[in-house]
């Protein structure tokens, strides 16, 4: 019995492997995007996709109203699926060259290969997610607002100071909690929900006294959820720019400047415009909360 | 322990005074054995080092490092992040001391119903069984969804509507089931002939199940008792579904804020910092055990 060659051995086959596994490491990301003529001219129907000829878009699951309808972003119905072929349209991809792809919020973000072109999921646009993402223009002026049910002492709030002792609730991840966090300051921490299908149960139980929620969805959950509920009213736009939406690119894409440039066509020519009228109601009845 | 030392260090002269020469073949022995000694952490220190520095090099190396270490390390987010995730967990913590606590004894009794002998126990026994096959195998997150989000919405008189009551009612029914199970394993497997002699000393059954079996089952039980234990702390956080912000869910804000990973980092590493110390406690109390009840060492 010799144990220490065998010893040996054995540690110079981990080292062999080790040493394998660090010359089979990934190859600089550079090399295997397609390189499409040119790439960065943004010629039509020709980008640099993931998928060479189509366009990848993604949203989490479920797609909730107004966005998308019945859970179908490849329907085309619902604002962000329309917007999202709009896009496609001007990018130079028809309705059947776009494939739609099931990715979560925070997976969208991760950085690391990218398996879409573009996601569109009402991601609201900030200085601070610049540093992780790329985002094109704002395609949607969004106004978080309140919902409360009819009756409760949350929907006779006429101020934000009449909220403070409301115990409020919002969805994680969302502008809507900075707005809690950030405006309203209520006496009692915000309860903070995974899904916004949550918050709407802990609303109807009573385990909250309102929700913060962005306009379009505040009109679908009191239009067609929660009947019994109401838009208490909508805050004021935090530090004078109107808070966006915008469509969600890797770091560093090189569709950025082609994605921005068609949703800022489809803003000039009043494209976005119809699509609001179209799939989004106005923001009219909803008082502003001071 | 000085009486100890003193006495072995008498013990040791008396020998020496005896005229004690350890032999050459003894001293060559011990020799032998140290250098084997020194030879095996040397070899042991070596190995982790080049496993270290090529795990080192495959990371840092890798094309897409400093992306990832831009959104998984970065100071500034983990020095945010830290307090809040403390905060957090200060409701980890307390769910985990209170569940804890009555998933323990509600586990106990379940396991105690499903041994009880007798035709008369016989429902006791149907009941608990059919309560550990059912919360065993429904998944928690359901179980929670159902008590949390549908219990309220029952608007039962007197029933709380607080999401963390209901989160910790949720994690006990189903912790008591995994425990009451462990603890059932751990009475089963106490020998017979404990028992019968219990028995035939004139105990009853309850103080033969009480004095006996319970002490020398539950003593078996540490190990997987504990795994059930640390696996609750984790599964704690679960509760915020409900809409209670524990560590993970004050981590997951700032993460969809940022869009920077790193606080998930944080509150990983809280946690596994929270569970090493109390795996070590365990660990010793264990040992105490084994020490006390092998009076003269481990065979």
């Amino acid at each position: 019995m010799h144990p220490a060659p065998r010893a040996l051995r054995r540690a110079a086959a981990v080292v062999v492997l080790l040493a394998a596994a660090v010359s089979c490491a990934p190859q600089p990301e550079a090399s295997d995007r397609p390189s499409a003529s040119g790439g960065n001219t943004c010629e039509k129907g020709k980008l640099a996709t993931e998928n060479s000829g189509r366009l990848t878009i993604a949203t989490d699951e479920p797609a909730y109203e107004p966005w998308f309808k019945d859970d179908d972003p490849a329907g085309g119905k619902g604002f962000e699926s329309a917007v999202a072929y709009a896009v496609a349209e001007h990018l130079g991809y028809g309705k059947d060259k776009v494939t739609w792809q099931t990715v979560p919020f925070n997976k969208a973000f991760a950085p690391g290969e990218k398996t879409f072109d573009f996601d569109i999921n009402q991601v609201s646009v900030s200085e601070e997610r610049r540093k992780a993402v790329d985002f094109s223009s704002g395609y949607y002026d969004v106004r978080q607002t309140v919902v409360a049910l009819k009756g409760s002492k949350a929907a006779k709030a006429k101020s934000i100071a009449d909220l403070k002792d409301v115990k409020l609730g919002a969805q994680v991840g969302t502008t809507s909690l900075d707005y809690i966090d950030d405006v309203v300051k209520p006496n009692q921490a915000a309860a903070v929900y995974a899904k916004n299908d949550q918050a709407k149960s802990a609303l109807k139980n009573g385990q909250v006294g309102a929700i913060v929620v962005d306009l379009p969805t505040a009109f679908y959950i009191t239009g067609a959820e929660i009947t019994d509920a109401r838009i208490v009213g909508q805050f004021e736009n935090q530090g004078g720019t109107p808070e966006q939406f915008g469509l969600v690119l890797d770091k560093g894409s090189a569709l950025t400047p082609c994605v921005s440039r068609a949703v800022d066509a489809l803003r000039e020519d009043g494209t976005l415009a119809e699509l609001e009228q179209k799939w989004l109601s106005d923001a009219v009845d909803a008082p502003v909360l001071k | 322990m000085d009486k100890a030392q003193a006495a072995e260090g008498s013990a040791e002269r008396e020998e020496q005074d005896g005229g004690y020469v350890p032999s050459q073949r003894r001293l060559d022995r011990e020799r032998y054995k140290r250098a084997r000694a020194r030879r095996a952490t040397a070899i042991g220190a070596l190995s982790t080092l080049v496993t270290g520095v090529v795990l080192y090099l495959v990371v840092v190396n890798a094309p897409g490092w400093p992306r990832t270490k831009e959104t998984f390390f970065d100071w500034g987010y983990a020095r945010e992040a830290f307090p809040k995730v403390l905060e957090g967990l200060w409701l980890n913590v307390r769910l985990l001391l209170i569940c804890g606590a009555a998933v323990l004894v509600l586990g106990m009794l379940i396991a105690v119903a499903r041994t009880l002998r007798g035709p008369v126990f016989f429902p006791l026994r149907f009941l608990a069984a059919a309560y550990t096959d059912f919360f065993r195998g429904l998944p928690l997150i359901i179980n929670l969804m159902i008590v949390v989000l549908g219990l309220p919405a029952l608007r039962l008189q007197g029933v709380t509507v607080d999401p963390v009551l209901l989160g910790g009612t949720a994690l006990t029914l189903t912790y008591s089931a995994y425990v009451a199970e462990v603890f059932r394993a751990g009475i089963e497997s106490v020998h017979p002939s404990q028992r019968a002699a219990a028995r035939s000393l004139g105990l009853s059954n309850r103080q033969a199940l009480r004095h006996v079996v319970l002490p020398q089952a539950v003593r078996r039980q540490v190990p997987p008792l504990l795994n059930d234990l640390v696996s609750l702390q984790k599964d704690t956080g679960l509760v915020s579904i409900g809409g209670a912000v524990d560590a993970v869910r004050a981590a997951d804000i700032i993460v969809g804020r940022s869009l920077n990973y790193t606080p998930y980092i944080v509150a990983g590493l809280v946690f596994v910092a929270l569970t090493i110390p109390m795996t070590r406690f365990t660990d010793w109390v264990t040992a105490r055990m084994d020490r006390r009840r092998a009076q003269g060492g481990t065979t």
